[in-house]
């Protein structure tokens, strides 16, 4: 296996096309290194992103935000501007693995490995953040619910590299919340996890609204008749029911020790009705 | 392919070691370096006994590789206690019997220092959730609460 740390995209672009054998980038590796411990990938080159700039940093660009793919959680979490903008997004960073575990993983690791239960997902997805992409055929974007298309799947072609994720410019009045449901309170794998993000206008009324739910299918599911019923409304207990049956028929998850299909069909429900209640309320302080 | 040269500050000391580019910082470190007080539990980020200080920042040193560290800073529990005085947490995990068979320990003394740099005055619910990543097997954690609190109010000088 060779390593290689290139200081520029361009570097790891190169590398990435002259590898006539099997390729893994390295971000925070805390997927990449247990997949070689348990012999399910034995890459014949790797490249580590962390030496490019542009994928290590959080910038501000015209208002918007601007997340290399390389940032680690505890990066994110100790931004306090990042964090006054996009809470929910800190909420699902904050879930993942330990501390341990987000001193070096990342947002964009989180997104590549591509599990239907990865915490981060749906809170990004909610928010409405676009993936960067390089490839050799240049730059696209492209949101982030596209990226994964089943457990360990992604859309991300070869030779291809997910750069940075732009959140959008944060609308006066808007917020979100990711919740998740787990038997234990940390270092656990979501059962069910459920992101909003929402906008409301002055008078109260939801103008914007996005659900993203997580461990309830083969991929993250963005549910659109969620943010049906939240759009136009108060966010009354009326609204909110509706909510919480729209995230229920939106699932079909898998029965299994950690949570049987039918529970999870209705935790789906329950956390959508709870996040979008905590969206809510931070977003009339924000 | 041949072994990497590595050069690196372990417990602010330089150091190198050769590896192989698939070899984990926990396996350099106790297989190069013989700095064997970083123990191997899991292999897979779950249990933290293999945890470390790199530029800082409290990792797992059995999810990196080895090849990473090249110029960076890495901190073990070799470097805890200077000389024969014992780190406050050290001394309060013996005074409070926070270890039975100590595999876990060398983990939960560098995660507990790691918190306690960052936060001097901590609740005992931010000890415990700080140091979920972190299994011990024998005591359970109560023990090892306390005995973090101890040293944190020993350490803030009451």
């Amino acid at each position: 296996m060779r390593y290689e740390a290139p200081s520029t995209l361009d570097a790891a672009m190169a590398l990435l096309a002259e590898e006539a054998g099997s390729a893994r980038i390295l971000a925070g590796g805390t997927d990449l290194l247990v997949q070689m411990h348990s012999g399910t990938a034995a890459p014949d080159l790797i490249v580590d992103i962390k030496k490019i700039d542009e994928m290590c940093s959080i910038v501000l660009e015209n208002g918007r935000y601007r997340v290399g793919a390389a940032v680690t959680g505890m990066e994110i979490m100790e931004h306090d501007d990042f964090n006054a903008a996009w809470p929910g997004v800190v909420d699902g960073v904050q879930l993942i693995g330990s501390i341990q575990v987000r001193g070096r993983a990342t947002v964009g690791g989180n997104l590549c490995n591509a599990s239907p239960a990865a915490d981060s997902v749906p809170a990004i997805v909610s928010a409405g953040a676009v993936a960067s992409i390089m490839g050799p055929g240049g730059r696209r974007d492209v949101p982030v619910e596209d990226i994964g298309i089943g457990p360990g799947r992604t859309s991300i072609e070869k030779g291809e590299i997910v750069v940075s994720l732009l959140f959008p410019e944060k609308a006066a009045s808007s917020s979100g919340a990711y919740l998740r449901f787990t038997p234990r309170t940390e270092m656990d794998i979501a059962v069910v996890g459920a992101g909003v993000h929402l906008t409301l206008d002055a008078g109260g009324t939801c103008t914007e609204a996005k659900l993203s739910l997580g461990a309830v299918a083969a991929r993250i599911l963005v549910v659109e008749e969620g943010a049906k019923a939240l759009i136009g409304s108060k966010v009354d207990d009326a609204t909110l029911e509706a909510l919480a049956a729209a995230a229920s028929a939106a699932c079909s998850p898998i029965d299994d020790k950690r949570g049987t299909k039918e529970f999870r069909i209705d935790v789906a429900g329950v956390l959508a009705r709870r996040a979008a209640g905590i969206a809510v309320e931070r977003a009339r302080k924000s | 392919m041949a072994r990497q040269h590595v050069t690196m500050t372990v417990n602010g000391d330089e150091a190198d070691f050769l590896c192989e580019t698939d070899q984990t910082l926990l396996s350099a470190l106790r297989d190069e370096l013989q700095l064997t007080g970083t123990k191997e539990g899991c292999g897979t980020g779950d249990c933290g006994a293999c945890s470390v200080m790199l530029d800082g920042r409290l990792v797992c040193s059995c999810l990196t590789l080895a090849v990473e560290v090249e110029g960076k800073e890495v901190e073990t529990i070799e470097g805890m206690a200077q000389g024969e005085n014992l780190h406050p947490l050290q001394t309060k995990f013996l005074e409070h019997a926070a270890l039975q068979c100590g595999i876990c320990t060398p983990g939960f003394l560098i995660a507990a220092r790691a918190l306690l740099e960052k936060s001097p005055d901590p609740t005992e619910s931010e000890v415990r959730y700080w140091l979920a990543g972190n299994l011990c097997r024998c005591t359970g954690y109560h023990k090892i609460v306390e005995a973090v609190l101890d040293a944190a109010a020993e350490m803030r000088g009451h």
